[in-house]
């Protein structure tokens, strides 16, 4: 009864959380530090990119995505594609409408 | 497939219903006390657990997407106000939770290690810091609103808008950034800014406290060595909703304290 996705259940180790930990304390002080600096239009972009990394980490790392089934990478995947679709959709619509002209 | 459910369903068939439970137990000593008989394995029902905990996520993505929808067309419509609003919070108080937040889901994560290697008072440790570290998050969430109320900024009949018509008026806030006044129709605008404040990180308090209620009842069952006997779905499940919760933090604190920061 193997189903090709099953598998042996991995067990990710202290090691690695505490990597992890460490990599998450450094970005949360990165991006204070980086919020305080004048870099205009760069500033929500690139705090937005180190919150994402940091998302990304405990996504695949404290919740194993990384070690898991292919179905639960599917849904997770699936889950951010929605994700950008209900956000670039319904902001591509406001930002391109003509306001006041209607 | 020659599984259990299979030959447990033949053998209860066959045997008569005085001796049926004494059988019972010898098909049940086949197979883990936890696996339930609709599942062929404890893998596959390990497997279908974790699968429903995501879908449920994906219901919390798309609830949380709404609202950080919603504060990006109004972050665009109303920018000053709400750059304005934002510097009215304390990023000292927004780090200090970010931090306390990621080791809390540290800990959580080496709650559900400790329960995979059958560690039962690390398991008991782990769960205990996890419940603290969620408690002193909302302490300094209400440090915070409590600044809020005493400045009337909570959205409604009290809500006041001198920090933005007069920003000099504010001192604290006003030697860091040295903010301009807005315009009336702008400055009412930071309502919006505020709504929507209380809306995002008060729904992600609620997550938190159903969190806590968990942790709390988990701690009880932990001690009495419920997940370190080989079955880990509860403990495992538990932490992926704590770390979502995390994650939904780290962009409410980038989103909310710090864009606008500068």
């Amino acid at each position: 009864m193997s189903e090709p996705n099953e598998h042996a259940h991995h067990i990710v180790g202290p090691g690695v959380y505490v990597a992890i930990l460490f990599a998450l304390l450094i970005g949360t002080a990165l991006t204070v530090w980086a919020s305080f600096i004048d870099l205009g239009f760069w500033n929500p972009i690139i705090a937005l990119a180190i919150a994402t990394s940091k998302a990304t980490l405990v996504v695949l790392f404290f919740m194993g995505v990384k070690y898991s089934s292919k179905l639960t990478k599917l849904t997770v995947f699936a889950g951010i594609f929605t994700f950008l679709i209900l956000i670039s959709m319904t902001l591509s619509d406001y930002i391109s409408r003509a306001w006041g002209s209607w | 497939m020659p599984d259990n459910s299979v030959t447990s369903k033949g053998a209860l068939g066959a045997t008569k219903k005085a001796d049926s439970a004494d059988n019972a137990d010898i098909l049940h000593a086949e197979h883990p006390p936890y696996l339930r008989h609709h599942f062929n394995s404890a893998e596959q029902q390990a497997d279908a657990a974790s699968f429903a905990m995501w879908l449920f996520l994906l219901t919390e993505v798309m609830f949380f997407g709404g609202l950080f929808t919603a504060y990006l067309i109004y972050r665009n419509w109303y920018y000053p106000a709400f750059v304005a609003g934002s510097h009215q919070l304390n990023v000292v108080w927004g780090t200090t939770n970010t931090f306390v937040l990621i080791l809390s889901s540290f800990t959580m994560a080496m709650g559900v290690w400790c329960a995979e290697t059958r560690r039962r008072k690390g398991l008991v440790l782990c769960l205990m810091l996890t419940f603290i570290l969620g408690l002193c998050f909302l302490g300094i969430k209400t440090i915070e609103y409590r600044e809020k109320i005493e400045m009337h900024h909570v959205p409604g009949f009290h809500y006041s808008l001198q920090s933005f018509l007069d920003p000099a008026s504010n001192p604290e806030v006003y030697k860091e950034y040295h903010d301009k006044p807005l315009a009336l129709d702008m400055a009412r605008h930071t309502e919006i800014y505020f709504s929507l404040y209380f809306l995002m990180t008060g729904m992600h308090a609620v997550h938190m406290i159903i969190g806590i209620g968990i942790l709390a009842f988990m701690i009880f069952r932990a001690r009495a060595g419920a997940y370190t006997s080989g079955h880990v779905t509860f403990v495992e499940n538990f932490g992926l909703y704590w770390h979502f919760v995390d994650i939904v933090w780290i962009y409410l604190f980038a989103l909310l304290y710090l864009i606008s920061r500068h």
